[in-house]
């Protein structure tokens, strides 16, 4: 059962999750660089090249603010801002090692409900700008969550039911001698992919895509922009680092100390994810959707029966 | 501090409420609403039902997104741009609202409500399964599935393309003819 973590860790939350972002981020700039301009020369030019979001983040900062002809801006500005407070409030039951700010007793039920909110968050940034191209980039961020939901939540309820708890700390005790992942590989799988459907990311990055001018973001400027952007990040990482201790046993492992695994666990998940980006094209939603329905909600549901079948024979 | 939050959520969500009716807007509309149930979520963790509390927040946060899709889409102006207003037949809403809350504003005041017997279980999760439920989760679950084939399935014979649209007259042909391309096996 996971620890309670004492008070000051609900400040450290938010700031390390940012610079966790932060630092996967300069990866990603890091290797977008490498594909745009080749390998860096110097260990000095790859800093810089790494060091690409944060300048991006002063810059908007610090740039005029664009405004679009009768926006709802108050809507926008909710838009934006509630994008990174979802992904905060999600990593509450997020445990490092075996304490998390808060171990809920219905920890998965809690991250899932935050995630919904990133729902709300995009289509509320993509309408309120009064942009048609930004307006398209939200509707799409709902019809993809529609696609991915619904195996999302059974991948994850299948991690509950091994543990038979909804406990984050209970279904990371229940891996300590075996790792979910062992015997959930499909669950681990659509939750994989749903986590970069749920940040947008990869090969589900159309609601943000090129062909939209940038989609659901792609008005917002200045600090809205940064948080909206950033939010994406951070439910990207929050995502990702769900996973270890969902299926990849938390901070359990050998030697090292707990926290330490799941730092390790975490960063191995998000370089597959930010790796993964760069390999495979945008999918279209409603090619993924069918994918979703006809694929892997069977096949969630039959991850779900073996695991309930194990459980019930124990 | 449970006092001061009660009342904090519980005025959030009645101002809400009546801004959902005040907006000239559906979207600040439809988000205003999902903000009062929201409150109302975080009302019921309150109550120490934490898992009910939750999944009110879960599920009415999904609904309202899909919702003001659907209310956008469907609105008599071009796409609900236009200013708007919730209230219709003011006087007789009026009326049926007046009435409505004095009756349950009676309810409230005249029924003998029972003193807490017992102690909150540990886990109220595990014991709100077991009232609903009691035994017959496996008739549920199977009722659960049972229900979501007919929809498939009703979904499935309304759909004015069939099979014979998409395979051809003798379902032989080897690649189904969709509008939409892409997905599985194609």
């Amino acid at each position: 059962m996971g620890e309670r973590a004492p008070l000051w860790a609900v400040l450290v939350l938010p700031a390390l999750l940012v610079g966790v972002a932060l630092v996967t981020a300069g990866f990603d700039a890091l290797l977008a660089a490498g594909a745009r301009y080749g390998r860096p020369g110097s260990l000095r030019e790859a800093a810089v090249r790494a060091a690409e979001p944060g300048r991006q983040v002063l810059r908007q900062l610090v740039q005029q603010p664009r405004r679009t002809r009768a926006s709802d801006l108050p809507l926008a500005r909710i838009g934006a801002a509630l994008l990174p407070v979802a992904a905060v409030l999600a990593a509450v039951v997020l445990p490092l090692g075996f304490r998390s700010v808060s171990d809920l007793p219905e920890g998965i039920v809690w991250f899932n409900a935050m995630e919904a909110l990133a729902w709300a968050a995009v289509w509320l940034a993509g309408w309120g700008p009064n942009s048609t191209l930004s307006l398209i980039g939200g509707y799409r961020f709902l019809a993809q969550g529609l696609t991915y939901e619904l195996p999302h939540m059974l991948a994850i309820t299948t991690a509950a039911l091994g543990a038979e708890s909804l406990r984050v700390g209970q279904v990371v005790d229940a891996q300590a001698g075996l790792w979910f992942v062992v015997w959930m590989p499909v669950a681990f799988g659509i939750y994989l992919l749903s986590a970069m459907a749920m940040a947008f990311w990869g090969p589900f990055d159309q609601p943000a895509g090129g062909d939209v001018a940038g989609g659901a973001g792609g008005e917002l400027s200045g600090a809205d922009r940064v948080l909206f952007l950033g939010g994406r990040w951070l439910l990207l990482v929050v995502a990702a680092a769900f996973s270890v201790p969902l299926f990849l046993g938390g901070g359990h492992g050998p030697l090292l100390p707990g926290w330490a695994w799941t730092v390790l666990k975490t960063a191995a998940v998000l370089a597959f994810l930010v790796g993964v980006r760069r390999a495979i094209p945008t999918v279209r939603t409603e090619r993924y959707l069918e994918l979703a329905w006809v694929v892997l909600t069977p096949l969630a549901i039959v991850q779900a029966l073996v695991v309930a079948v194990v459980v019930l024979n124990r | 501090m449970d006092v001061a939050v009660f009342w904090v959520l519980a005025v959030l969500a009645v101002v809400c409420g009546v801004m959902v009716f005040r907006f000239d807007s559906m979207a600040r509309a439809t988000f205003s609403l999902l903000a009062s149930l929201l409150c109302v979520g975080g009302l019921v963790v309150l109550l120490g039902l934490d898992y009910l509390g939750i999944v009110i927040v879960l599920m009415m946060t999904i609904e309202m997104a899909i919702m003001a899709v659907f209310m956008v889409m469907y609105m008599m102006n071009p796409a609900g741009l236009m200013p708007m207003t919730m209230i219709h037949n003011k006087k007789g809403a009026a009326v049926v609202c007046g009435l409505v809350f004095a009756l349950l504003a009676a309810g409230i005041l005249l029924a003998p409500w029972p003193a807490r017997r017992g102690r909150a279980p540990a886990d109220p999760t595990m014991e709100l399964g077991m009232s609903l439920m009691g035994p017959q989760m496996l008739t549920m679950m199977t009722l659960g599935m049972a229900l979501f084939a007919t929809i498939v399935a009703t979904v499935v014979l309304a759909t004015r393309r069939g099979r014979y649209d998409r395979f051809g007259d003798d379902l032989r042909a080897r690649r189904a003819d969709d509008p939409v391309r892409g997905g599985v096996g194609r």
